[in-house]
């Protein structure tokens, strides 16, 4: 067998997916079907899939305990890593292809415009986790590793915000997404209650 | 992939090809790497089969009595893009949303009502409107408030000789406009994303000055469904969202009167809306704007920097004398 178990024939198909959406943006990018504003197509797209990704990725424990599939916790890491991989590209299209010349701009735009500093906020908390998503590190920072990597649960609030502000009037599908993060976060309320309060539930239950 | 010229259009008007396909260059530079990296399609995939949008038929061919340059000769909007990129909430808030949803609206027959305070009133066909107008055309400068702009040749008559033949009465200050409202027409109606119907209103001096179009047509041929057709205003100087669309209702009042977008949001969008990079959108800058124009993609050179009055200072600053913008935004 070429591979450990399902999960690990499973990741390379996921890889490719994640993948998937850039190598979409690159293409319509070199046969130039972005549209009349190419730099508006380049950044909303790259930045809606940082979004789902991030999402995603918060997904990945509620839907463990939802399911029982604990296996899926295989698939955060690499997740979490394409969220980051989306943000940083929106980013840079941000500096590099719409703000073009206008490099000055840049950090009044971050101080100033409320949208953009919660967007840069987000992009630079994702750093440390990124940085600390190895195994060695997970290993070398104990229960300190989870405490710091609930800043996810932030840094997809702050995504959420960043669209939320920057759209004029039409707010359905920030409010989508906005509505999908509490979903997730209180599903992590429930999923972080403790084993004696579960068994207390599964008690009252019982009785009934 | 057709693409129909109106011989009338001066040569001019039209991106030579080999430009039109320079703007996807840097993108194309830029993806090559990454495409085999990521796909591993570098080599087929690199082939520009450009796939501009199909530029339309014309309805027919306006019969324009002069063409005046108002954008100092700068490089033209194409056709495809001036009519796929269309902020037209009636239509759905997307900017392809209009030109997608646009095709069973029904502009003609057409008629605009005239109220108010004038000697004149009354229900008016689009043929009475413009009878014995000659038709002009006029290349403006159109800066959306959203910070991207476009260049675009549209084809009208001057408002103030529409509004000069209702004889407006001394107390008129102000000129109010409405789009049609036809929720079986116009989809995005269907979600109260703004106050329908859609208002705007001009300073009875501004509605006079001549760079104020009441616009039928762009790029020589009718003014598309998404456009807003068949009739719409054109006010070079202000960020785009003044230029009110499908008019049906010109009235001539005397208080300032409301207006769609700063009865949404008065903070974001004033009843002036003169374009002006020295005072920011609370949520983003105005001093610098993405053009959308023919020559169109290459890394540093869409993005420019915004003019005061969008370029139009020295015909329209004087209207503004002793006002503080900051304050008449």
């Amino acid at each position: 067998m070429l591979f450990r178990d399902r999960i690990a024939a499973t990741k390379p198909l996921v890889f490719a997916l994640c993948l998937l959406p850039f190598a979409h943006l690159v293409w319509d990018a070199m046969h130039g079907t972005l549209g009349p504003d190419p730099v508006a197509q380049l950044e909303h797209r790259s930045g809606d899939w940082a979004l789902r990704l991030l999402l995603a990725t918060l997904a990945i424990t509620p839907l463990r305990k939802l399911t029982g599939w604990h296996k899926l916790i295989r698939f955060r890491r690499m997740l979490g890593l394409f969220a980051f991989f989306y943000v940083s590209v929106h980013l840079l299209i941000y500096l590099f292809v719409d703000l073009g010349g206008y490099w000055a701009d840049i950090f009044e735009q971050i101080a100033k415009k409320p949208y953009i500093t919660v967007g840069f906020a987000a992009w630079l908390l994702l750093i440390p986790l990124a940085l600390t998503s190895t195994q060695a590190m997970m290993r070398r920072l104990g229960r300190n590793w989870q405490r710091l990597h609930r800043v996810a649960y932030l840094i997809a609030l702050l995504g959420v915000l960043h669209y939320f502000w920057l759209v004029k009037a039409d707010h359905r599908e920030p409010a989508l997404y906005l509505c999908i993060w509490i979903v997730l976060m209180l599903a992590r309320l429930r999923v972080r209650s403790r084993p004696a309060d579960e068994l207390r539930r599964v008690a009252a239950r019982l009785k009934i | 992939m057709r693409r129909d010229q109106p011989t009338h259009l001066p040569q001019s008007c039209i991106t030579p090809e080999p430009v039109y396909r320079r703007r996807r260059e840097v993108l194309q530079l830029l993806g090559l790497g990454a495409a085999a990296l990521a796909a591993g399609c570098g080599s087929e995939a690199a082939s520009p089969q450009a796939a501009a949008p199909e530029t339309r038929v014309p309805d027919k061919s306006l019969d324009v009595a002069s063409h005046v340059d108002d954008a100092n000769g700068e490089a033209q909007t194409t056709y495809a893009d001036a009519t796929h990129y269309n902020n037209f909430y009636e239509f759905g808030t997307n900017k392809s949303d209009p030109a997608a949803n646009s095709a069973r609206f029904v502009a003609h027959p057409w008629s605009v009502e005239i109220a108010g305070l004038a000697e004149k009133t009354g229900r008016f066909t689009l043929e009475d409107i413009l009878k014995g107008q000659a038709l002009e055309e006029r290349i403006y400068r159109m800066r959306c408030v959203e910070a991207w702009s476009m260049v675009i040749p549209w084809v009208g008559i001057p408002l103030a000789n529409l509004l000069k033949r209702f004889k407006p009465l001394a107390s008129a200050k102000y000129v109010a406009f409405t789009t049609v409202e036809r929720p079986a027409q116009m989809p995005g109606l269907a979600y109260p994303v703004l106050d329908w119907p859609y208002r705007e209103g001009l300073r009875m001096d501004e509605a006079m000055h001549p760079l104020t179009l009441l616009a039928v047509g762009m790029y020589g041929r009718d003014l598309p469904n998404q456009n807003g057709a068949p009739l719409r205003l054109v006010v070079p100087w202000k960020y785009g969202f003044k230029g009110i669309k499908s008019i049906v209702k010109i009235e001539f009042v005397e208080r300032q009167p409301r207006t769609t977008w700063n009865l949404m949001a008065a903070d974001e969008y004033g009843f002036y809306a003169n374009v002006n990079p020295a005072v920011d959108h609370p949520r983003w800058s105005q001093k610098t704007e993405r053009r959308i124009a023919g020559t169109g993609f290459n890394l540093f050179g869409n993005r420019i920097e915004t003019l005061p009055f969008n370029g139009y200072a020295e015909q329209v600053a004087h209207l503004y004398a002793g006002m503080d913008l900051r304050k008449n935004f």
